[in-house]
């Protein structure tokens, strides 16, 4: 009798337990969804993130995450976050060999012998551009640039004329074929407005993505700043893109 | 594909529809043009032209936005760009711009110039067609000398106003791809520039086309005058439409920026028939020389009127690989300048070569039923005369 | 110039007023009351984006449950790995909407996205030679992915 009262007190108190963790699990989740109380205050933030090119490894987990997360079409043509695998000989830094297998969703394949030539890997994603060359194209206003800084598309408004696709220097929009309208990387603002991490961030396992508040006085992006040789892609077309790459190569598109 | 290209970029987002979209605005503004050399700048010699132009005009007019609501993801929406435009954006103008130039300039035009005949075949018709000339005329029937010298001033001015607009109507669309930074094919200021004259060598070719055809169909006597001052005006135009394309190619092949070798690389092998055999050969450097020819000997009427066709038609279809040229060229090659892609052309999709050659055939029906209700011409059971001066 | 002679040009007018009328009548219904309150946007588009469903739980949810595992990882040369990484995304598990039994994923492609040799990686990043390194067998056979160490 004893030991059934003792395993009922263990499974109990292991239940009691786990629903009081899952319980504080949900509330951690779902905290600040429009049933909570909103304290989301975008004016108090500026978006931005970090990509350090020395630590990337070209896993692919973000790519796998965005398209888990944001229910993008599985197909090999559309994506909000890929990754690219720079190959440059030497001798031809001008041409560089590139590659980026179904975006790295699932990594990329054998290639290069170690030693030869150098190999790296570039993540790339929506620059969520201060000027964004999309933005201004975009004929009815259904894309837009967030007072704290995202660059997001309005289903309900696009009318998917593709101009802003056009428009994008860094080839990061798409049309998605289920709804007709415009598509691309939200910078999950679905999750950084709940402080949580976008999902590239979450799971990349190296560390090489980092999500910066530039308004945040001690957020660490500031330092990084100050202190690592930082570039944006395509610097020349001048759209503030803050996507800020370390380590970036001459190399790279 | 070929190379390397950003994931998202190996799918086309403008189609052959996005290619016809500026055709057709092209032959608008061009066939207005050609008309306004009458109306505003007193050429009498192409007067028989001038209402068959505004008629192609109108009739291309009213098909062009079909190939824009076929080709858009939410063509239910495309309201939104009349009533929230984005500023910002040069293809916000679109609503404005259309409506403007389609019920202001060419419609009230037309409606000037065949007012009278409006009237008169309004009170000889008799019941449904009675009807519908009568609402035509909005229940005005004044074609007194006075409200006739009313119209033709109004119209004067209307035409006048007419000009510019052309200009905006197809110019705006230069600037669309003009102003794109991110592609450069597309990024220079002479787009606009570029595509108002090859739309002004359009229009005239279109225009001198189908009066030949129509006059040949009709059986009616062919003004000499008119083609010949008509191919003339073609000329000129050509030879200006062909010297800014040339500046163009030649200051790219000059400075040769980061860009050029990948675009080179791509108009010598995706590029080649469209571009150096159809819009270069055979649709500029022939016709041109064919048309020069006439400048330069004194050549039979035959022979002539077969120079102004097959010139025109070959200028046509030179034009219209401009277009392909621009359109589908500039998304034939990687923002990476690494890579290349094909555009793959379907047959009976929404957005394939079924529907394409229905939206190029759709203005000719709408054109020979305008000619019938509207004639341009005085036809020898007509009581009307089709004359747009007041005696 | 007799009223008479213009009259027309007014029916016309009327009907470009008329028609103008319409438009801003159409406007007023269609157009959302804050469009443009923000910029040239519907400020609804933001709650829509906002709106969508939470699909990776954070390495702070699985911690609320599982935090021996996390533990042993941290302690381990994998400790800088998030458990979605492996794990994929688990909102749904983590917050009770779903509670089947999450299974354990299938590890070694996994393994090879991050470890395999002659793709690119960084020089002291640990790299192998798979088939030499493991000929038939899989990655778990020996190395437990939490502390992936093998114990000399």
């Amino acid at each position: 009798m004893s030991t059934s009262r003792r395993e009922f007190l263990m499974v109990g108190t292991k239940l009691l337990v786990m629903t009081a963790a899952t319980r504080s699990a949900l509330a951690h989740v779902l905290a600040g969804t429009p049933e909570q109380v909103d304290t989301y205050t975008a004016a108090e933030h500026w978006w931005a993130m970090v990509i350090d090119i020395e630590k990337c490894i070209g896993g692919g987990n973000c790519v796998k995450a965005c398209k888990d997360e944001n229910d993008v079409l599985n197909e090999p043509m559309y994506f909000r976050t890929w990754v690219e695998r720079y190959h440059v000989n030497s001798a031809d830094a001008e041409h560089p060999v590139v590659d980026s297998p179904n975006g790295a969703y699932d990594g990329f394949p054998e290639a290069y012998a170690e030693g030869e030539g150098k190999t790296f890997f570039v993540p790339k994603m929506c620059n969520h551009c201060v000027d964004s060359p999309c933005t201004q194209v975009c004929p009815v206003g259904a894309t837009f640039v967030t007072v704290d800084g995202v660059v997001l598309v309005d289903k309900e408004y696009c009318i998917g004329c593709r101009y802003c696709v056009q428009a994008c220097p860094y080839g990061c929009r798409y049309i998605d074929p289920r709804t007709h309208t415009a598509d691309k990387c939200t910078l999950c603002y679905h999750r950084i407005t709940k402080g949580l991490l976008p999902a590239c961030v979450e799971v990349c396992p190296t560390g090489a993505r980092q999500l910066a508040d530039l308004k945040n006085p001690r957020d660490p992006v500031h330092e990084f700043l100050r202190t690592h040789p930082i570039q944006v892609l395509k610097p020349q077309m001048a759209t503030g893109a803050k996507i800020f790459y370390n380590g970036l190569d001459g190399a790279v598109r | 594909m070929e190379g390397f290209m950003y994931p998202n970029e190996l799918e086309l987002q403008w189609s052959i529809l996005i290619v016809l979209y500026p055709f057709i605005t092209g032959l608008v503004a061009g066939a207005f043009i050609l008309a306004s050399l009458e109306r505003v700048f007193n050429v009498e010699a192409v007067k028989p032209t001038y209402r068959l132009a505004l008629l192609t005009a109108l009739s291309f007019m009213l098909v062009a936005p079909l190939p824009l609501q076929l080709h858009l993801g939410h063509p239910e929406r495309s309201f939104e760009m009349l009533l929230t435009p984005h500023t910002t954006s040069a293809m916000a103008m679109f609503g404005y711009v259309y409506l403007w130039y389609l019920m202001v300039v060419l419609v009230v035009e037309i409606w000037l110039d065949y007012r009278k005949d409006l009237v008169l075949a309004w009170h000889r018709s008799t019941g449904l067609t009675r009807l519908f000339y009568k609402v035509l005329t909005l229940g005005s029937g004044n074609i007194s000398a006075g409200a006739l010298k009313v119209d033709d001033t109004v119209g004067r001015i209307v035409t006048i106003v007419g000009i510019p607009s052309a200009f905006l109507l197809h110019g705006y669309v230069g600037f669309i791809f003009g102003s794109v930074k991110a592609n450069p094919w597309w990024s220079t200021p002479m787009m606009p520039i570029v595509f108002l004259f090859s739309a002004i060598v359009s229009g005239i070719a279109a225009v001198l086309v189908l009066y030949i055809v129509i006059t040949a169909w009709r059986g009616a006597h062919l003004d000499m005058a008119c083609i010949d001052t008509i191919g003339r005006y073609l000329f000129y135009a050509f030879l200006i439409d062909f010297s800014l394309e040339m500046i163009d190619l030649i200051h790219r092949i000059y400075e040769a920026d980061e860009s050029f070798r990948s675009l080179d690389f791509m108009v010598h092998t995706r590029l080649f028939v469209s571009q150096i055999v159809i819009q270069i050969i055979v649709g500029t450097l022939i016709p041109i020389a064919m048309l020069a020819l006439v400048q330069l000997m004194r050549l039979p009427e035959r022979v002539r009127t077969w120079i102004y066709l097959s010139s025109g038609i070959l200028t046509l279809a030179g034009i219209f690989a401009m277009r392909w040229n621009v359109v589908i060229g500039g998304q034939l090659f990687s923002k990476s300048f690494l890579g290349y892609t094909t555009y793959k052309l379907e047959f009976a999709t929404r957005e394939g070569l079924l529907p394409a050659i229905l939206v190029m055939v759709l203005p000719f029906i709408i054109l020979a039923l305008l000619i019938r209700l509207l004639p341009p011409w005085a036809t020898a059971r007509a009581s009307v005369p089709a004359v747009t001066e007041v005696a | 110039m007799k009223f008479r002679d213009v009259e027309h040009l007014f029916r016309l007018a009327a009907i470009f007023l008329a028609a103008v009328l319409v438009f801003a009548i159409a406007r007023a219904e269609l157009v959302p009351k804050d469009f443009g309150k923000y910029g040239h946007y519907r400020p609804a588009a933001i709650d829509d984006v906002r709106a969508r469903p939470i699909r990776h739980a954070g390495q702070k949810a699985c911690a609320e449950c599982h935090v021996d595992v996390i533990e042993t990882r941290m302690s381990a040369r994998h400790k800088a790995l998030p458990c979605e990484t492996c794990h994929g995304p688990l909102a749904r598990h983590a917050t009770g909407d779903d509670d089947t039994k999450v299974a354990i994923p299938e590890i070694t492609p996994l393994c090879i996205r991050c470890h395999a040799a002659r793709t690119g990686k960084p020089k002291q990043f640990p790299r192998v030679d798979v088939k030499e390194h493991a000929g038939d067998q899989k990655c778990m056979d020996c190395h437990k992915p939490h502390n992936p160490g093998i114990e000399q």
